[in-house]
């Protein structure tokens, strides 16, 4: 393992941190914290791009971090914070499972996502293709944060963080995807938040309250 | 050696010559079985290494004698059976008293026919000696179970055991049937040179660990553990935690690793699961017990769970192509089987002796037991510590020797194996934590405090011989823990037998290197001289520069001035924080006092959540079943004549 | 084992245990300061073990001879751990006698008695000390040993010296991994010790405290003794995270290299001991009922560090 590259030791660092982050993600009830911790995944992630960039030689990736950058350290959480503001959430309700629980049920995940990627990243040419379970994984955590929490905004920052491991998928393992592809994604990501805020709003309007326990009552009787 | 089992046979049979006669077989037929088991203890210890010795015995059914065969694997669950079995009979001699339920002569019967009974299972080279065997062991714990039969809960227990041990028994007959692959040969020896395919030896694998898990208390089939260890006496909890459970470890070495080709790994990997997971379980559970034999019980699913995993983990290297890992953790396991028999008999002994001199087996009503009981108090303690796993006592030893096991594993061919099983020492780790956690709930609550209840200031510490039975498991646990290599040396023989391979030379004698002295090594010997030396040193230097003066007051308690017995943590209150934790996996019912109850009480009851979701469908499945037999039933003679003119008329048919 | 290996193990444990309170009283300082206060100076634990050693010993007229003992086991099982640590360098005698999983077992031991101690008088406050401090040791014991196990699979062992030298003596690599170790020991240093998020070593607030309530009875020599080896337990904690994540600096064998260590290791403790008084200040204590789920979390920390080197091989 010391023979690879710094390249590729600071892209396998970078792997380990998003990983740390998405369990720090996991346990976090403080929302503002959540969006900390979700701008510091971004900023990471586009670090790692970055150096992508760097050890390939390729230039587009460099755009790709450099949005990633602006997107998801700057535009997304300065928009998630003023929806806070506005709205005034600041606890997560207590979650559907404890947080020992929902560790441990991440951590089957991880091994689940491991064992996935093994055969793939076998596949795969680059240096740093062990790095794809790692991306899998935080996309699984991604998605079990979605389903513990109760409140829209974690749920989409959860989202949020199924992205950013996807993205970085496709950094780690390909090289990332065609320019085209990428910015489509971020406008998708953008507008996508742009339209739950909106929905935040209708929420909050309709129940006097962003807990989705409500939405339990939409059901047909 | 072999004379042993007749010799407890005929103690056996002489306790039936004056059956009331407490001093017959307290002061002659207890200290005699004691001596026998010595003899058996040291001779299989002595003979260890020596080759496989088979021997046709004139007895058993026409065309169908008895085959015995001594080989290392035998002899080592012998050495194990004798000296934990010394110990035991030592301490029972002075324990059996008159007026408890069975007559004492006639419980010296089933005492020793039960010993014998296990003898002959370790002795025993043919599926038909083995089942009589197993059988004579499985009845007669029944009758030391109900001893005192008079009682509806023990009774209701013994039934329990009963039933799980025929499930078992059913269990390991089907497969010897599958071992026998067609040859109709059930000598061992025929079955080794069998043929098995493999689907059909995974099928006798997994009967093997049905039957032999529902005999050590494997999670799920672990119900009648926890039933029937508190119902037993003492000396008999003593004998079947620390004994009886071993036989069924040594059935699943025998089937895996001799009886049966080369293993699949999944059979490791099922096996490391189901062991581990008891292991949690079984100690999560024993946390928040409240009676002292039960949480012991529960202790010992969590030892054996250990045992298994450890097993599990043998068969996982040795199917992957790794003996020498392999024999590293097979030394581990049958290491940790021997202190399991040192240390849990040391303390179900122990609670024998409180409960004779209290008359309480509920750990809310004891307390403060080290002033009136010294000795019990300080051997507990050894016992406590080494059940603990704590340095340098023999608990410590085996749980060291497991995780390098767990440590070293090398690369295993399938990735996600060599994922779990980081997992699985965590599991392990996490449980030998939890173990700690148990057993300072166990002596603090028993031992350690203000007496709970007034009548504990009668009590009295034990006799002599119990104290002598007492000291010598112990001391077993001492050696252990301090001299492993020897030890070690010794059992190579055995995983030799097993595996091919041993761990090769583990010289020096004072330290512990089963790899490389740069990767991993444990020195019990000097670690406790230079602890001593600094312990001791620390003293004299305190006592030499300062002084020693002493003045006693009452306690301070941050100067609250009422201080009752009431006021300590009970078992309960010990055990909140576990239940707190692990709240999803109990099922609970609590009764909280209202607030203006003149005399609150709180209680909780914890339950196992099998019984609910196995053990009562399962009763109700068999409950309809029968019904449905019982439609047959009509009482009319001319039905019955037609059943047997069907049957008669189907086996014409099948005839034909 | 030749006698100047032995002269020097026997110097490195003396430093250890004589320099202990300095660190101890280091981090108070630092405190101090941080919160803007002069602080008590580097020599107060000091004054207060001398004062404690002069009084006579006051023992609850309930205690058993098993109360009496359990300081000097403590003592004795903390500089125990000083020598199988390697603090001034890899190659002293003792490290072979026990492993990293031996060293926690030491660990365990103290705590056990200490707990069993204070059961032993039966008060209130002492057994809700000793469940609190054994559900904290057997959350924050298998976080420990997993960090270990995390190491040794980079070392290829568990033997403390073999995990220092193993990332001294390649070229430098960054392994993810041990980031994920790291951060796991660090919770469970200040759990195990007493320290601020789990418990507050300041204060003797009846229902919050852990590791007060178990040592309420103790007085006299003692308690200096219980103090003693608190401040040596921390002590032995940073020694650990040094050789585990900060290994540089170690001389690999006996002799002046040693003393030329010296100075490094020193700053070591001033650093880390400063963090430790910053880390402090900046968090606020936890309800107890958090506790276990701050240490499932550096448990799991630790265990997804161990799965990382796994997968990456880093």
């Amino acid at each position: 393992m010391t023979h690879l590259p710094w390249s590729a030791q600071f892209i396998h660092l970078a792997a380990a941190v998003l990983l740390l982050l998405s369990f720090a993600m996991l346990t976090q009830r403080r929302i503002l914290s959540l969006l900390d911790l979700f701008a510091t995944q971004g900023a990471v992630l586009a670090a790692s791009t970055a150096i992508v960039a760097y050890s390939s030689g390729r230039a587009e990736l460099y755009y790709s971090a450099a949005l990633t950058f602006a997107l998801k350290v700057l535009l997304l959480p300065y928009i998630l914070h003023r929806l806070l503001r506005r709205l005034n959430v600041r606890w997560e309700a207590e979650p559907l499972l404890n947080v020992p629980t929902t560790l441990l049920v991440g951590l089957l995940l991880v091994i689940f996502a491991f064992a996935l990627a093994q055969p793939i990243s076998q596949l795969a040419t680059t240096l740093t293709r062990s790095t794809l379970g790692i991306a899998i994984a935080v996309v699984m955590l991604s998605l079990l944060m979605m389903i513990t929490r109760r409140k829209a905004v974690s749920q989409v920052v959860g989202f949020l963080a199924l992205e950013n491991g996807l993205f970085f998928a496709a950094t780690s393992a390909t090289y990332g995807m065609p320019m085209v592809v990428e910015l489509g994604i971020a406008l998708d990501v953008l507008v996508g938040v742009l339209i739950l805020g909106v929905f935040f709003f209708q929420i909050r309007e309709q129940f006097d309250s962003l807990d989705l326990r409500h939405l339990e009552a939409l059901k047909e009787e | 050696m072999l004379a042993v089992p007749p010799l407890w046979l005929a103690i056996g049979a002489a306790g039936l010559l004056r059956p009331r006669s407490l001093r017959l077989s307290a002061l002659w037929l207890f200290p005699l079985g004691a001596a026998a088991a010595f003899v058996l203890a040291a001779a299989s210890l002595a003979e260890l290494a020596e080759p496989a010795q088979s021997l046709v015995l004139p007895l058993g059914l026409p065309d169908l004698p008895f085959h015995l065969r001594l080989d290392p694997l035998a002899r080592f669950f012998l050495f194990l059976l004798g000296a934990a079995a010394g110990g035991v009979s030592l301490f029972a001699a002075g324990y059996f008293r008159k007026g408890e339920g069975t007559a004492p002569g006639l419980l010296c019967l089933q005492y020793h026919v039960f010993l014998a009974g296990m003898a002959m299972v370790l002795l025993a080279d043919d599926a038909y000696l083995f089942m009589v065997a197993w059988e004579v062991m499985a009845l007669s714990s029944f009758f030391l179970v109900t001893t005192q039969h008079r009682i509806a809960a023990i009774r209701s227990a013994g039934f329990l055991y009963l039933l799980l041990a025929h499930l078992g028994a059913i269990s390991i007959l089907l497969c010897f049937g599958v071992l026998q692959g067609g040859g109709w040969q059930f000598t061992f020896d025929a079955m080794r040179q069998a043929h098995l395919a493999t689907p059909w030896s995974s099928v006798a694998f997994g009967l093997a660990v049905l039957g032999f898990g529902a005999k050590a208390g494997l999670v799920p089939v672990h119900v009648w553990l926890p039933e029937a260890h508190p119902a037993a006496p003492s000396p008999v909890s003593a004998l079947m935690s620390g004994v009886m459970l071993k036989t069924a470890v040594y059935g699943l070495l025998r089937v895996s690793l001799d009886l049966l080709p080369q293993p699949q790994w999944w059979w490791g990997l099922a096996l490391l699961g189901l062991g581990l997971f008891g292991a949690l379980f079984g100690v999560i559970f024993a946390a928040v017990q409240t009676d002292m034999k039960r949480l012991l019980a529960y202790s010992s699913i969590e030892n054996l769970g250990i045992i298994f995993g450890g097993l599990g983990l043998v068969l996982l290297f040795a199917a992957s192509g790794h003996p020498l890992m392999a024999a590293l953790a097979l030394s581990a396991t049958l290491y940790h089987c021997l202190n399991h028999a040192f240390f849990k008999s040391l303390l179900f002994l122990a609670t024998g002796a409180v409960l004779h001199a209290t008359g309480e087996r509920s750990l809310g009503k004891l307390g403060g037991l080290i002033h009136r009981m010294p000795w019990v108090a300080w051997l507990a303690l050894i016992g406590t510590l080494a059940i603990a796993g704590l340095p340098p006592l023999n608990g410590f030893v085996s749980e060291w020797l497991l995780l390098q096991a767990f440590l070293f594993t090398p690369q295993l061919p399938q990735p996600f194996v060599n994922m779990l099983v980081p997992l699985g020492a965590a599991a392990l780790v996490l449980s030998a934590a939890l173990a700690a956690y148990v057993m300072v709930k166990f002596y603090g609550v028993i031992f350690l405090g203000q007496p709970r209840e007034p009548a504990l200031a009668r009590a009295h510490d034990c006799g002599r011989l119990e104290r002598i039975g007492l000291s010598w498991l112990a001391a077993g646990c001492i050696a252990l823990g301090l001299l492993p290599v020897p030890m070690l040396a010794l059992l190579d023989a055995v995983v030799r037998q097993l595996l091919g391979t041993g761990l090769g030379t583990l010289a020096p004698w004072w330290r512990l290197a089963p790899v490389a002295v740069e990767r991993a090594s444990y020195s019990p010997p000097l670690f406790l001289l230079v602890g001593g030396a600094v312990t001791l040193g620390a003293a004299w230097l305190v006592h030499r520069l300062y002084h020693g003066r002493v003045r006693r007051a009452a306690a301070w308690d941050c100067g609250f001035p009422l201080q009752n017995a009431r006021m300590q943590d009970t078992a309960e209150g010990f055990g909140q924080p576990i239940r707190q934790i692990f709240e999803p996996y109990f099922r609970m019912q609590r009764e909280l006092p209202a607030p203006d109850d003149p005399r609150p009480a709180y209680r909780v009851t914890v339950e196992d959540r099998f019984w609910g979701a196995l053990y009562l469908p399962a009763a109700a499945a068999a409950q309809a079943t029968a019904r449905l037999v019982g439609k047959l039933q009509q009482g009319r003679i001319a039905v019955y004549l037609l059943y047997s003119f069907v049957t008669l008329l189907a086996l014409l048919v099948f005839v034909l | 084992m030749n006698a100047a290996n032995l002269l020097a193990q026997i110097v490195v444990v003396a430093l250890a245990v004589a320099a202990a309170p300095l660190f101890m009283a280091w981090v108070g300082q630092c405190r101090a300061w941080l919160a803007n206060r002069r602080g008590p100076g580097l020599l107060q634990p000091y004054r207060v073990l001398r004062k404690l050693f002069h009084k006579d010993a006051v023992l609850a007229t309930r205690a058993s001879s098993l109360f009496r003992i359990a300081p000097y086991v403590q003592f004795g099982a903390m500089a125990c751990a000083a020598a199988i640590i390697p603090l001034l360098g890899t190659d002293l005698p003792f490290a072979t006698a026990a492993d990293a999983i031996a060293l926690v077992g030491l660990f365990a031991v103290a705590r056990v008695f200490l707990a069993l101690a204070a059961m032993d008088i039966g008060t209130a406050f002492g057994s809700l000390g000793a469940r609190r401090e054994m559900l904290v040791g057997f959350l924050a014991e298998p976080a420990l040993l997993m960090v270990f196990f995390t190491a040794s699979l980079i070392a290829h062992g568990t033997a403390l010296p073999a995990m220092a030298t193993a990332i001294t003596g390649h070229p430098l690599a960054i392994y993810p991994s041990l980031a994920f170790a790291a951060v796991a020991f660090l919770m469970v240093l200040l759990a195990e010790n007493a320290r601020i998020p789990v418990d507050n070593p300041a204060t003797h607030l009846e229902l919050t405290m852990i590791h007060e309530a178990m040592v309420l009875e103790y007085s006299a020599r003692h308690l200096a003794l219980i103090e003693w080896s608190a401040a040596l337990k921390l002590f032995n904690y940073c020694a650990i995270g040094f050789a585990l994540f900060l290994p540089w600096g170690l001389p690999d064998r006996v002799g002046s290299g040693m003393l030329a260590a010296l100075p490094v290791v020193a700053l070591k403790f001033a650093a880390a001991g400063a963090g430790l008084a910053l880390l402090e200040t900046v968090s606020a204590k936890m309800r107890i009922f958090r506790a276990p789920e701050f240490l499932a979390t550096a448990f799991l920390l630790a265990v997804l560090g161990l799965l990382v080197r796994l997968l990456l091989g880093s």
